[in-house]
């Protein structure tokens, strides 16, 4: 473990009011307003916003983001792989695999010796759309904390498809309408009912084509996926993946008296899931979950933590009890996701 | 415990009635004795315990989990069980545990014994999975809170074996957990279990509304002819020095009724309506409400709300099954026997005479009480037939008063209905220049599909305002509202509460300012 002590990384990196904020380098991690020069973590849309005058990004990031905002995408848009230093004012910056979404990077930042790692979002589980998570051994770890609390822990990805697939066995005449986040949580949901055997057609939401075509256009196979849209019956018995906010909604009106689940980390509190009209609540996320988060914190050997987006109390707290100096980061502009 | 956790599990999120007996009628099916029995008694009766579960579990928890985190989990969570089960820390170093089931917590917790419970508990934790720990603590905590009533719970049993839920109703309250006689008898491996002589509820025969057609069948001159009074139907049923007192639904209210079933002390089981009674003349119906929906009852409730039977029928009298009797015979029967016995808080309806159609209508039209909800026809040569049978019983009820109300909310269904609005709240104009809603009354029945369709795109290109899964809307729809009766209600903002309100139409013509005013309403309140 390093403990730094040579000055506060707050002289260097700090929110200000568009976001955090590297004074050396002159440049934002996921602002969300228009800045001069922006690095961008991945594609969703509280970390990649309109408006930049020059954005830094892996390649993916930088298509999701042309499809999601078109010209607004930003200025100069700068495409950088996993892995390649690149040179900033006065430091270096060097993206790594968060395992999040596909494209999904953490920003490592060099500076004097000294290194902070910006995690973005990022989840440790096998995902087959995206990169795996690389560990990063830093100083400063910025961990984002969606699910930071130890009530969070996820289930096993295979065995919560399998309860989906069980209820598709015993109701079949009624449509499953998954409610999922558009991008990365539909994709990776299509490959998992996949590799569980499900090879039935797979129904999207118009919200969901545009960026499951991206994503087989980048190699990711998701087998047969058809647009609602080009449906000529009801879809009884079949997997339909829209937004939740399509979920027992006028747009649902069209399906056969759908069974209405959900993927998502908060299903895993029931009161979550309830107030949502949940009838299938899926526990599945692509954050980490409670003890995947302690694990990174522990394996990054950081002396400093801060936390952000999320439930920062309990993880500030018990980064403390391991020994490590810790704060909350209040950042604007970031709300739960519904993901 | 598995298959129970995941039937719960399934259960608590599922809406529709039809997906919940499948659910439940395939775990009966599957699961072996006595675990599905165990199961079907927690979601009837609960499996009452005495141990102290809850403080255990605190402690247990205590050794185990970080005391500030429990605190910010349970915080969030909101339920305390809920967050035990899923903090509840894997066993260390892992091992192999043997599975737990059902039945021998089951038996374990019915047995009370309080030495050693920590350590059966930790056992128990150890050995499940997340959702197994949730359904374990509400076994426990004898909250099981799923949504399934406990008459849902035995339909489901009855019809996975093809069998009605009245066949099972008439023997339940002779059985007890684990119900091995009944599942013996729906797989046809045994005798239908006898409840002779327990006082256990006997599905009740129910009436028709009368219809147009049906006069052309009814013959006044082989028709008993009574009241039906305005309070609620209930059976009576006593026997071996036990008195339970059931709904119509076969659910024992007889905790907030001790006066009622304090005098039962005979055996019978009687068909009659719960009604407040003062000095022989009946309470409107919004004073037996006051008794309604309680688990005790105090003593000024008691004085001042005292209740009373009034009885149409009975099924059994001494043992002996009147049901395949005619009525007039039974009725005969009843008679003698009230004679007799003169059970207190109990009297006899009676019968009353009319020779034509004509001498009916008179007899309607002149009573108007509030204690009348209508007139009963049955047929005098009618045995006793549970459920609503054809052809039997008919039910004349006061013609329904209406209103011309204007829409104000609309909320969100459930289930099929989820995706439209299909509560509607609304109200009359207040005040002397007409400018104000007040609301009086919700419904959400009355209406067809292709007229919910249309309500639900009125309502969502008339918002004005959302609340959650409420809109309030302009106010620019008037809706023909039919109701059974009006009372006065301090509980509402208008002071009227209706009785039974549904749509009768909707008056897609009709201007909003030409509805009606509050005052017309209060105008009908008797
Ligand atoms: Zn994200
Ligand atoms: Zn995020």
């Amino acid at each position: 473990m390093h403990i730094s002590e040579r000055e506060p990384f707050e002289s260097w990196l700090r929110p200000d009011a568009s976001g955090l904020f590297c004074v050396p380098g002159g440049f934002h991690v996921d602002p969300h307003r228009p800045v001069p020069r922006a690095i961008v973590t991945h594609g969703h849309s509280d970390h990649a916003r309109p408006g930049h005058d020059a954005v830094l990004a892996t390649p993916e990031t930088l298509e999701i983001m042309r499809i999601r905002l078109g010209a607004a995408a930003g200025g100069q848009l700068e495409a950088t792989a996993y892995g390649v230093p690149h040179r900033i004012g006065d430091v270096t910056v060097t993206l790594v695999p968060a395992g999040h979404i596909l494209g999904s990077a953490q920003v490592v930042i060099d500076y004097k010796g000294q290194r902070a790692v910006v995690s973005g979002d990022y989840k440790r589980r096998h995902d087959p759309t995206c990169a795996p998570f690389e560990v990063v051994r830093c100083d400063l770890f910025i961990t984002e904390a969606t699910f930071g609390l130890p009530v969070f822990r996820h289930e096993p990805d295979a065995r919560e498809i399998g309860r989906l697939l069980v209820s598709l066995a015993d109701f079949p005449e009624r449509t499953h309408q998954l409610g999922a986040y558009g991008l990365g949580k539909c994709q990776r949901l299509i490959v998992l009912l996949r590799q569980a055997g499900y090879d039935r057609p797979i129904w999207l939401h118009g919200a969901m084509v545009s960026i499951s075509q991206l994503y087989q256009r980048l190699g990711i196979d998701l087998g047969d996926v058809r647009p609602v849209s080009e449906a000529t019956d009801r879809l009884a018995g079949e997997v339909v993946i829209s937004p939740p906010s399509a979920l027992g909604d006028r747009w649902s009106r069209r399906l056969a008296d759908p069974v209405t689940a959900f993927a998502s980390g908060w299903m895993r509190v029931r009161g979550r899931a309830r107030q949502r009209g949940v009838e299938l609540p899926l526990i599945i996320s692509d954050h980490v979950d409670w003890p995947e988060l302690m694990q990174t914190i522990e394996e990054t050997e950081a002396g400093e933590i801060w936390v952000t987006h999320g439930r920062e109390e309990a993880v500030v707290y018990r980064a403390r009890q391991m020994g490590r100096r810790a704060r909350a980061l209040a950042l604007v502009g970031r709300e739960d996701e519904a993901e | 415990m598995k298959a129970f956790a995941a039937l719960l599990d399934r259960l608590v999120y599922t809406p529709q009635r039809s997906a919940k007996l499948k659910l439940l009628g395939d775990y009966f099916q599957a699961t072996p004795d006595p675990d599905r029995g165990y199961a079907l008694a927690a979601l009837t009766d609960g499996l009452a315990t005495r141990l102290p579960v809850r403080r255990t579990i605190l402690e247990l928890m205590e050794k185990r989990c970080d005391t500030e985190l429990f605190r910010m989990s349970r915080d969030y969570v909101g339920d305390t069980a809920e967050t035990v089960a899923l903090l509840w820390p894997a066993p260390e170093p892992e091992r192999p545990l043997p599975p737990l089931r059902l039945g021998d917590v089951a038996e374990d917790i019915r047995g009370g014994d309080r030495a050693g419970l920590a350590g059966r508990l930790e056992d128990w934790l150890d050995r499940l999975h997340v959702t197994e720990r949730w359904a374990l603590l509400k076994l426990l905590t004898g909250a099981l809170r799923v949504g399934i009533s406990a008459r849902l719970a035995k339909t489901a049993v009855a019809e996975a074996f093809g069998r009605n839920v009245s066949d099972v109703e008439e023997i339940w309250h002779g059985l007890a957990p684990p119900y091995a006689a009944l599942f013996a008898w729906l797989e046809g491996r045994g005798e239908k279990p006898d409840a002779a002589g327990a006082p256990v509820f006997r599905p009740p025969m129910l009436a028709h509304p009368i219809e147009a057609s049906d006069w052309d069948t009814i013959d006044l001159a082989r028709m008993a002819i009574e009241w039906k009074w305005d309070g609620i139907r209930v059976q009576l049923a006593a026997g071996r020095g036990e008195a339970r007192l059931y709904s119509r639904t076969g659910d024992d209210i007889g905790a907030g009724f001790p006066d009622v079933l304090a005098g039962a002390r005979f055996d019978a089981v009687l068909d009659g309506e719960l009604l407040v009674i003062r000095s022989g003349v009946v309470a409107p119906f919004n004073d037996l409400q006051q008794r309604l929906n309680r688990r005790q009852v105090g003593r000024k409730l008691l004085t001042d709300y005292p209740a009373h039977i009034r009885l149409y029928d009975a099924l059994l009298i001494d043992g002996e099954d009147l049901r395949p009797l005619p009525f007039h015979e039974r009725r005969k029967r009843l008679v003698a026997w009230h004679e007799a016995v003169r059970p207190p808080r109990t009297d006899i309806s009676d019968l009353v005479e009319a020779e034509s159609r004509e001498a009916l209508d008179a007899l309607w039209a002149g009573a108007r009480g509030a204690e009348i909800e209508g007139l009963m026809l049955k047929r005098l040569d009618s045995p006793y037939l549970a459920g609503r049978p054809k052809g039997h019983w008919y039910k004349l009820k006061r013609a329904p008063l209406t209103v011309d109300c204007v829409l104000m909310y609309a909320q969100r269904g459930s289930g099929r209905r989820s995706s439209y609005y299909s509560d509607y709240t609304f109200g009359l104009w207040t005040g002397d220049d007409r400018r104000e809603l007040v609301p009086v009354g919700k419904a959400y029945s009355g209406y067809s599909d292709s007229e919910l369709v249309e309500l639900d795109r009125w309502i969502r290109s008339h918002t004005t305002e959302r609340f959650g899964p409420v809109r309030a809307v302009e106010p620019g729809l008037v809706l023909e509202v039919l109701f059974d009766d009006i009372q006065r209600s301090g509980r509402h903002k208008s002071g009227v509460a209706m009785r039974f309100p549904r749509i009768a139409r909707i008056r897609w013509d009709k201007p909003a300012s030409e509805a009606d005013a509050l005052a017309s309403l209060t105008a009908l309140i008797k």
